[in-house]
């Protein structure tokens, strides 16, 4: 077990160092770093004025060694100025060069500085992850447990009225993208076309005070995709264990259906769903962006697209890396969670 | 004039589709005829799931065939008419001239274009692109799944590891990465294309030779001739307007203009590559683990005991016997592609921002969502009636491939 712990922790290392290197190295392509400059310095910079200004920041040097000082494992590029003055990533302002660190970069826990938002990346992240994990519990919280109830109620009974129409619901659940379902629950719960003016149709308000009428709409959304696809595999993974022949003695003994469910069966047909729920998170991402966006809840996902849509580089890395390792640990998690659960696998 | 009544709107709208109709219903009474001549398909008719799923799907194949031909619109879906923004379904023209349909069937947007007639051309574009952009990922995750799964060791290791590494990319900040213009100026989505598109000539390539290799007679000018066919449909494809790549700091030539007979648009070739390159890995996963099940078998030692070759073995012996689990796979792709395209519309990706496609449709509706409904509405029933076709239909192949 410890070993197989340590190959995929290792492997899961290696992805994430390829995976930001794709990151960086498409964030860092030309045509980006001149937008860069001219957005930093004036639009109407010339090819020169923009080499030179890409030149001071160090943006010249070569991919692999710009990739090394920006995870903190090369000294960091100090430039100096014809009167002498140095200046570098490491030296904030009111700093002097002997005093700054030679190494700033992600080990270090400096993650940049965003030009969008005028503000540490470390800082804007934390804030921002906050929203989101704050509407990822309520998401979870009530996917999760309906997704199962869902999934079991159709699977203990293959093909009966109840598994046949609950699958329904599940098929079309997993056919309504989020940016379908918003749209259609913003106009039937939100819009003064309608009248049922339940709810609020912006969660812009919820980052401050989440209640009932501005947070619903944004958290059902987001299960109502996810919830489908759980079901599904949660019904998938109930029909096959109550087809096992251990199920069957147990009904010859005459153990009651309730019991049968309840005490045999749930526990062995809920380790497929465990791993899907795991494997949900990318997915879920996905959601909170689209969500995000569409409900103007300035969370994890909007800063995403916020970061993306005004080439703000160093941000766009930062949200990158933690979105990578939000997909990379919750696969680990998935992985040994499975070795877990499943005696036939953790005793071999 | 008056406006419409909702009843006359739907009268009205039901008339325009008359074509499709008409051809579905000739479709569903062939195909039920002759349904146990037909295998698979016609086994599609014997499930009600499926057979719904089957005719919600055709529905907008055919809508979105006879929209691109221009029979079923009502205006043109660029046209912005005078008086007609945002005004609600059916209010009647307000100077309409000669000829013209006096009507919005379904409301003018934010810019006073018609709701009907975008509908049905954005179906045309989620038609064109979708399956195809499916298939092509289905190619690529073959032609590299296939060898994954039954030579193993090394090959397959480097091969899962690239796709896990693709797989483990939040979709959406890999599309930002690959459609913002800044990128498609370097020319990555050009490079990625000129791969991509590769596979589909390799597959079917390595597909006749291994069948033919024995009758050299009939293979030699068979391949001949449809190396030669790919090979031009591919620079066709590749190169625009000269060049295969176009960059202010480095450029390809590619098939002369005077050959090039058409040119895919700039924005719909980011949003195909894109849409292959995120859907591929998945494939090939399926793929690499159903080969790994299926070269078990004995008909496979069977072959490798007759001597067939590796390629003969993966393409003629375990890929026939895999496609049960492809075909519905490939149902459900093609579901989950329209949702991709959805989202890149949805971001303003790719797709220029006139464009009447779904996605972009419903980004622009939003907007005025909380007082106007209708533009953002007629497109989100399209896109959800659409993708549920495709996994009811899914789900009735799946039920009836098992019954066998």
């Amino acid at each position: 077990m410890g070993v197989f712990i340590l190959r995929r922790v290792g492997v899961m290392l290696l992805t994430a160092l390829c995976l930001t290197f794709v990151v960086f190295f498409m964030t860092n392509l030309y045509p980006n770093l001149e937008k860069l400059a001219k957005t930093q310095g004036n639009f109407r910079m010339s090819d020169e004025a923009v080499a030179t200004w890409l030149e001071r920041g160090g943006y010249l040097q070569s991919t692999p060694k710009k990739y090394l000082e920006w995870i903190g494992l090369a000294p960091s590029y100090r430039h100096v100025a014809e009167d002498g003055t140095v200046t570098g990533r490491c030296i904030q302002p009111g700093m002097t060069a002997e005093e700054a660190p030679r190494y700033c970069g992600i080990l270090q826990g400096y993650w940049g500085y965003s030009t969008v938002f005028r503000d540490e990346v470390g800082n804007i992240i934390a804030t921002r992850l906050g929203l989101t994990g704050y509407l990822m519990f309520w998401v979870m919280l009530i996917m999760v447990p309906s997704a199962l109830i869902l999934g079991v109620l159709a699977g203990m009974r293959e093909g009966s009225a109840m598994d046949r129409s609950l699958s329904t619901v599940a098929i079309t659940t997993t056919a309504t993208p989020e940016y379908v379902s918003g749209v259609l629950f913003i106009a039937i719960f939100s819009s003064s076309a309608v009248g049922l003016k339940w709810f609020k149709g912006t969660a812009t308000s919820a980052m401050e005070n989440p209640n009932f009428e501005n947070f619903t709409l944004p958290v059902l959304t987001i299960v109502l995709y996810g919830m489908g696809y759980i079901a599904r595999m949660t019904r998938a993974s109930m029909t096959e264990v109550m087809t096992a022949q251990y199920i069957r003695t147990a009904r010859l003994k005459g153990v009651s259906f309730h019991n049968i469910v309840l005490k045999h069966a749930l526990r062995n047909a809920l380790i497929a769903p465990f791993t899907v729920i795991m494997l949900q998170f990318p997915w879920l991402l996905n959601g909170v962006v689209i969500v995000e966006t569409l409900f103007n809840y300035k969370g994890f996902g909007w800063t995403l697209v916020q970061a993306a849509g005004n080439n703000d580089i160093e941000l766009l890395l930062g949200v990158s890396v933690v979105s990578v390792l939000v997909v990379l640990i919750t696969q680990l998690i998935s992985d040994i969670g499975y070795v877990y659960l499943n005696p036939r696998i953790r005793i071999s | 004039m008056e406006p419409l009544g909702t009843f006359e709107i739907t009268l009205r709208i039901l008339y325009q589709l008359s074509p499709v109709w008409v051809t579905l219903v000739i479709l569903f009474i062939f195909s039920i005829a002759f349904k146990r001549r037909l295998g698979l398909y016609g086994k599609l008719f014997d499930s009600p799931i499926g057979m719904i799923g089957f005719g919600m799907v055709m529905f907008w194949v055919f809508t979105g065939i006879y929209g691109a031909m221009d029979m079923i619109v009502t205006h043109d879906p660029l046209a912005q008419l005078s008086g007609m923004k945002n005004k609600a379904p059916g209010t009647p023209l307000r100077n309409p001239e000669e000829g013209s349909y006096p009507y919005y069937l379904l409301g003018g947007d934010n810019l006073a274009r018609d709701v009907f007639s975008r509908l049905v051309k954005g179906a045309w574009v989620v038609v064109q692109i979708a399956p195809l952009a499916t298939l092509f990922a289905f190619m690529v995750g073959i032609t590299l799944g296939l060898p994954a799964g039954y030579y193993g060791g090394r090959l397959d290791v480097f091969l899962s590891f690239l796709a896990n590494l693709i797989l483990a990319f939040p979709v959406i900040l890999l599309f930002y990465l690959l459609v913002t213009p800044e990128i498609v100026a370097t020319g990555v989505p050009n490079y990625m294309a000129i791969v991509l598109f590769l596979f589909p000539i390799v597959f079917v390539t390595v597909l006749l030779n291994t069948r033919y290799y024995t009758r050299p007679k009939l293979r030699n000018p068979l391949l001949a001739g449809v190396l030669v066919i790919a090979f031009w449909l591919y620079l066709q494809t590749v190169s625009n307007g000269g060049y295969l790549v176009n960059t202010p700091t480095f450029s390809l030539w590619g098939l002369p203009r005077v050959l090039d007979f058409f040119d895919i648009p700039g924005g719909i070739l980011v949003v195909f590559v894109s849409v292959v390159f995120v859907n591929s890995p998945t494939v090939f996963r399926i793929v690499r683990g159903l080969t790994m099940d299926i070269k078990t078998r004995d008909y496979v030692a069977a072959a490798q005991t007759r001597g067939e070759g590796p390629w003969y073995i993966m393409l003629w012996e375990i890929l026939p016997n895999a496609r049960g689990p492809l075909i519905v796979d490939f149902c459900l792709r093609i579901g989950y592609t329209t949702i991709l395209l959805g989202t890149l519309g949805f971001f303003g990706l790719g797709l220029p921002p006139e464009s009447p496609d779904w996605g972009s449709t419903i980004n622009d509706g939003r907007k005025l969502l909380s007082v106007y409904l209708h533009p953002a509405l007629a497109p989100a029933f399209a896109l959800l009636t659409l993708v549920l076709g495709l996994n009811l239909l899914a789900d009735g192949l799946r039920e009836e491939s098992l019954k066998d």
